[in-house]
């Protein structure tokens, strides 16, 4: 049912672990129990570092994996932008019904992100309604 | 780590179908190909090959030949016994009991009947999916027409007592259903003694190392049931439709081969299951999910702390083994399953759920092979899981 990209992505997983003082932590969860766990090293508004440790199916272990690829060295507005459909089309497509669980991957990078936000004493940014994905 | 080897410990979903069982089969896919229905010889011969597996499953489940129906299967014949019951009987009331814990064969058309009018209790289940009998009587209501308890779970190998349920159901006058699909060849059957109160049985050809896509409803002499398939006049009318002669007589075969020595094949699958057992309960933040002794000899269901079912199915199938999960994930529905909820199993550890059942492909190597894999394979998730905490080992 998975091909081999998400297959190598939920084997092998990227990026996995923590990041002690981290400058951005974020977390999100889904309705099927998926949860994801994201820290970021920040540098010059620059994702320096990024690991994360998620709970879940392996099409959410495989986005956090994937997710987190894309984004590491990418700056901080290039990484709000990132968007399921993105994620998924990386790891060359999902079964049907799993969109949902690489939903989490984006939602815990925004949280991280807004905390940074918050720590630098800014704004922190919002959700935009084209930013919801369908469910 | 070992080399890859193929384990299949997955025979509550399905077995492989047994050689002998294969050599029945083949003569009526080819030289044999008759209509069981027709007059000369090619036909005879089908037919002759679908009365000898009528006989062979009456002498296995202790019944006449004449109170077997055969059926596509498990799902089919619990359809007709439970729609067939209810349809029957509902000039003389609207109420069936039966029990959360079923499978879907059975409470999708429970489900189903309340939609077109019927009223269902599903009775209470302990942690264990045990049914008290005493909460089957007290279920009983003047309009009751049919009560349904399947003989063991399939996910958790919990066996029901099903003797004092079909007691309780022949006292109150009520016709019993149970779903034994996963009992054949693991609990002996004898309908005309032990198990006389038992009115309708279904079971499934391709749980014992028969072929896929054939069962029977065993129906017992007298018992009130809506013909299931209306058409030609095969199997005394009730279900109409071609034998599927092929599949009848590798079941034929198959029964006969798995009930001949049940206790000693018991015997065998339990002494693998309880080292495997022991050996998977070593591992932390690990409970195995059933009755510790009212269960099937070749069923283990355990939930993982920490981490999700598909997963680790996924992974185990990377490195050759093969089992079941009632995690939500792994049927694209967002439910867990319905068995280890009605069980009271948490749903922070629900997801994390493996279900093994041993059968005859299974050898002590396999065990061995099993209990070298799946702790590191819980280990590499654990440590992917945010929820866990190597300091929990502590606790």
């Amino acid at each position: 049912m998975y091909n081999k990209k998400v297959m190598d992505h939920f084997m092998n997983p990227r990026n996995v672990g923590e990041i002690e003082n981290a400058d951005g932590v974020g977390e999100a969860g889904n309705p099927h129990g998926d949860q994801m766990k994201i820290f970021l090293k920040i540098r010059d508004n620059r994702i320096e570092d990024v690991k994360f440790k998620t709970f879940g199916c392996a099409a959410a272990i495989a986005s956090s994996s994937m997710a987190t690829e894309l984004i590491k060295g990418k700056t901080l507005e290039e990484a709000w932008g990132l968007t399921n459909e993105a994620v998924a089309e990386a790891l060359e497509g999902l079964p049907p019904g799993k969109l949902e669980c690489s939903v989490v991957s984006r939602e815990a990078i925004h949280r991280a992100i807004n905390e940074y936000r918050k720590k630098q004493g800014l704004e922190p940014l919002a959700e935009q309604a084209s930013d919801k994905s369908p469910r | 780590m070992g080399e890859k080897r193929l384990v299949y410990m997955d025979h509550a979903a399905t077995t492989f179908t047994k050689p002998e069982v294969v050599e029945t089969m083949l003569p009526f896919l080819k030289e044999h190909f008759g209509n069981p229905s027709s007059l000369y010889s090619i036909g005879r011969e089908g037919r002759e090959a679908v009365e000898t597996a009528r006989e062979k499953l009456a002498k296995a489940l202790g019944a006449r030949p004449e109170e077997i129906y055969f059926t596509s299967g498990g799902t089919e014949s619990d359809n007709w016994a439970v729609k067939g019951t209810a349809f029957t009987r509902r000039m003389k009331g609207k109420h069936i009991i039966t029990t959360p814990i079923e499978h879907h064969a059975v409470l999708y058309p429970c489900e189903y009947l309340e939609t077109q009018g019927f009223d269902v209790t599903y009775l209470p289940v302990d942690r264990y999916g045990l049914v008290d009998p005493a909460e089957v009587e007290a279920a009983i209501r003047e309009d009751t027409i049919l009560i349904s308890v399947m003989y063991a779970n399939n996910e958790i190998g919990t066996i029901e007592p099903i003797l004092e349920i079909g007691k309780i159901a022949r006292e109150h006058g009520i016709p019993f259903h149970t779903d034994a699909v996963q009992v054949i060849g693991k609990v002996p059957l004898d309908l005309q003694r032990e198990h006389k109160d038992v009115d309708m049985l279904s079971l499934s050809s391709h749980k014992f190392y028969g072929p896929k896509g054939v069962g029977a409803l065993y129906i017992r002499e007298g018992t009130e049931i809506d013909n299931y398939m209306h058409g030609g006049a095969q199997e005394r009318g009730k279900r109409a439709g071609t034998e599927n002669v092929a599949g009848i007589a590798g079941m034929g075969k198959a029964i006969e081969l798995a009930t001949a020595n049940i206790e000693e094949h018991n015997e065998k699958l339990r002494k693998m299951r309880d080292s495997l057992m022991a050996g998977i309960l070593e591992i932390p933040h690990c409970r195995l999910n059933g009755h510790p002794e009212k269960r099937l000899p070749g069923n283990l269901n355990f939930s993982f702390e920490y981490i999700e079912g598909e997963s680790l199915l996924l992974m185990l199938d990377q490195m050759g083994i093969c089992c079941s999960t009632g995690s939500a994930c792994s049927s694209g529905s967002s439910e867990p399953s319905h068995v280890l909820r009605a069980i009271g199993v948490p749903p922070k550890i629900a997801p994390g759920s493996l279900r093994l059942t041993l059968g005859d492909a299974n050898s002590e190597e396999d065990i061995d092979y099993v209990l070298e894999l799946l702790p590191e394979v819980v280990g590499k998730l654990r440590a992917i899981s945010p929820f866990y905490k190597p300091a929990d080992e502590c606790g």
